[in-house]
């Protein structure tokens, strides 16, 4: 019972990670098309910037805040200069946001040294709690629910806000989101930039999980979001957390009874989504007739 | 008094192909105005020149005595020329309510007040419940929009074009594909519209009956030329239209290319 609990726990945490990751880029490629392989970039240097933050403030808290607001920057001068040119060609954004991802990876080690740095979680969310013969660590607990309040919130913001509402029809069909007279391409900024926050996010509270950081962290957990885009559905919120839990519990539980798997394991979960459902479980892109 | 809309020799050709040839036309303001034609005669081809989906080869439209040239089709919405297209342009994931708030909330500039509920943007939920209730709609206003009809869809797009409030409507062709029950309440759907008289309306149809019935004007075109423009009884003594309708052009054109 206590390995079950452990495992489920263990799973969701990295699960909320992941999807943390991954709702940025399932907008970003459902709304304006863009493929960005620079997101991973976006999720080590906020991983950086939040743990120096934090170890210079003293403060896990100030340290998330370091860790959004840089992200969100990122994505503003990300979106501006590099993304712009580059609209409807998907070769030329693979390739230049490749390139950007390795620039961003080289530049951690410019920065903040070549080394891995190791982190501390903040002694208040330190420890475990022990409910009768199970034992839950206080960290990965804080992650889920962490998770979970971002997910209702933007649950929120797409469902009952004006601003939502623009983000779902836009998702669905740019082009006639613009016939309608909306400024997508502001609204995709804004995205691009709350997207870049939350990978952002998500490497920060990634760091005190893993217990050390390092540069090339971003390249590993990018990988994980675009199969869990591709698992959830383009452009479908609530399929990126789902298809992210699914990841998550997967590799914990394959990890514990057939390790030899647990790499391949998000592949295969990839690749039976793409035989029976190639859009994805939750596809929210409009299949155009004509 | 300047005419609404004008177009001015509007031609454009594809390949060897004139699909609309110097085209002279002018829409008095609140005019209902019909375009009939036989199939390929050019009638979306000039819709789409005064949308600005296409650029002409030769000519130009003018909207208010102001040329639109070098306007995008987006700007022609924004200006007030509003069209709906052939094949229905809904938002297929959203409600049928969400898909008009949303082609009402975009007149407005996006104020970035982005945790409020929507429910406290009274007036604009109020004008989607207006629009609905005027297609006849109100009763699906919490469907899914990829549950409607065809002829429920083109109701829809109709609201969403009304919603975006611009002075003249393009409709092309708004009955095509509906069920016979469907086609009188789109009927309906536009004589409360030009009953309400505020709107100028360019009308692509087949259904002569319906044309005939709701028509201050009708033009024709024919091979991407204007046949004739006047009064539904003109029209209908017309002896060149008459001659297109029945056959006599066709066979004439049809030697022609032999």
């Amino acid at each position: 019972m206590e390995l079950i609990v452990n495992l489920v726990i263990n799973g969701l945490a990295t699960g909320i990670l992941i999807f943390l990751l991954a709702a940025g880029l399932t907008l970003i490629f459902g709304l304006m098309d863009v493929l960005n392989f620079a997101h991973g970039g976006l999720f080590v240097w906020g991983a950086y910037a939040g743990i120096f933050t934090y170890m210079f403030t003293e403060s896990f808290v100030i340290g998330i805040v370091g860790a959004i607001v840089t992200g969100a920057l990122l994505g503003l001068m990300t979106e501006k200069l590099i993304i712009t040119p580059v609209y409807g060609n998907h070769i030329q954004q693979i390739l230049i946001t490749l390139g950007l991802m390795l620039v961003l990876q080289e530049l951690i080690k410019v920065v903040f040294g070549p080394n891995g740095v190791a982190v501390k979680t903040p002694s208040y969310l330190a420890g475990s709690w022990e409910i009768g013969d199970v034992i839950i660590i206080k960290y990965r607990l804080f992650i889920i629910i962490v998770g979970f309040i971002i997910f209702g919130i933007f649950q929120y913001m797409l469902k009952m806000t004006k601003v939502g509402l623009i983000v779902r029809a836009g998702v669905q069909d740019k082009e006639m989101a613009q016939a309608l007279g909306i400024h997508i391409k502001r609204v995709f900024l804004y995205v691009f930039m709350v997207g870049a926050a939350l990978a952002a996010l998500s490497g920060m509270l990634m760091a005190p999980y893993s217990g050390v950081i390092y540069a090339e962290m971003g390249m590993e957990y990018a990988i994980l979001g675009f199969i869990v885009v591709v698992i959830g559905g383009m452009g479908s919120f609530s399929g990126s957390l789902l298809a992210a839990i699914l990841v998550g519990l997967a590799g914990s539980f394959m990890a514990y009874y057939v390790p030899v798997l647990s790499l391949a394991v998000n592949m295969i979960l990839m690749a039976i989504v793409l035989i029976f459902r190639p859009q994805g479980l939750f596809a929210m892109r409009k299949e155009r007739s004509t | 008094m300047e005419p609404i809309l004008r177009t001015e020799n509007l031609t454009i050709r594809f390949g060897g192909h004139t699909a609309v040839d110097h085209v002279n036309f002018t829409m008095p303001e609140k005019h209902l105005k019909s375009i009939i034609g036989p199939n390929g005669a050019g009638k979306t081809t000039f819709f789409n020149l005064i949308s600005g989906e296409l650029k002409p080869t030769a000519g130009d439209v003018y909207f208010k005595g102001q040329s639109l040239a070098q306007k995008s089709a987006i700007e022609r919405t924004r200006m007030g020329l509003g069209r709906s297209f052939q094949i229905t342009n809904v938002f297929p994931n959203l409600t049928v309510l969400e898909n008009v708030r949303l082609a009402v909330q975009s007149k407005e500039k996006i104020r970035y007040q982005i945790f409020r509920h929507y429910k406290s943007y009274q007036a604009i939920t109020e004008k989607a419940e207006e629009l609905l209730s005027l297609v006849l709609l109100d009763n699906k206003r919490d469907a899914l929009t990829t549950m409607l009809s065809h002829g429920e869809k083109r109701k829809l797009e109709i609201a969403m074009l009304l919603a975006l409030d611009t002075e003249i409507l393009l409709l092309d062709e708004p009955t095509a594909g509906m069920s016979l029950e469907e086609v009188p309440t789109i009927l309906e759907v536009i004589r409360t519209i030009k009953k309400q008289g505020n709107k100028t309306i360019l009308l692509i149809e087949h259904k002569m009956d319906m044309i005939i019935d709701l028509s201050d004007s009708i033009m024709v075109l024919f091979n991407g030329q204007l046949l004739a423009d006047g009064t539904p009884e003109d029209i209908m003594q017309n002896e060149t239209v008459q001659n297109a309708y029945l056959g006599g052009l066709y066979d004439e054109h049809l030697t022609e290319i032999k």
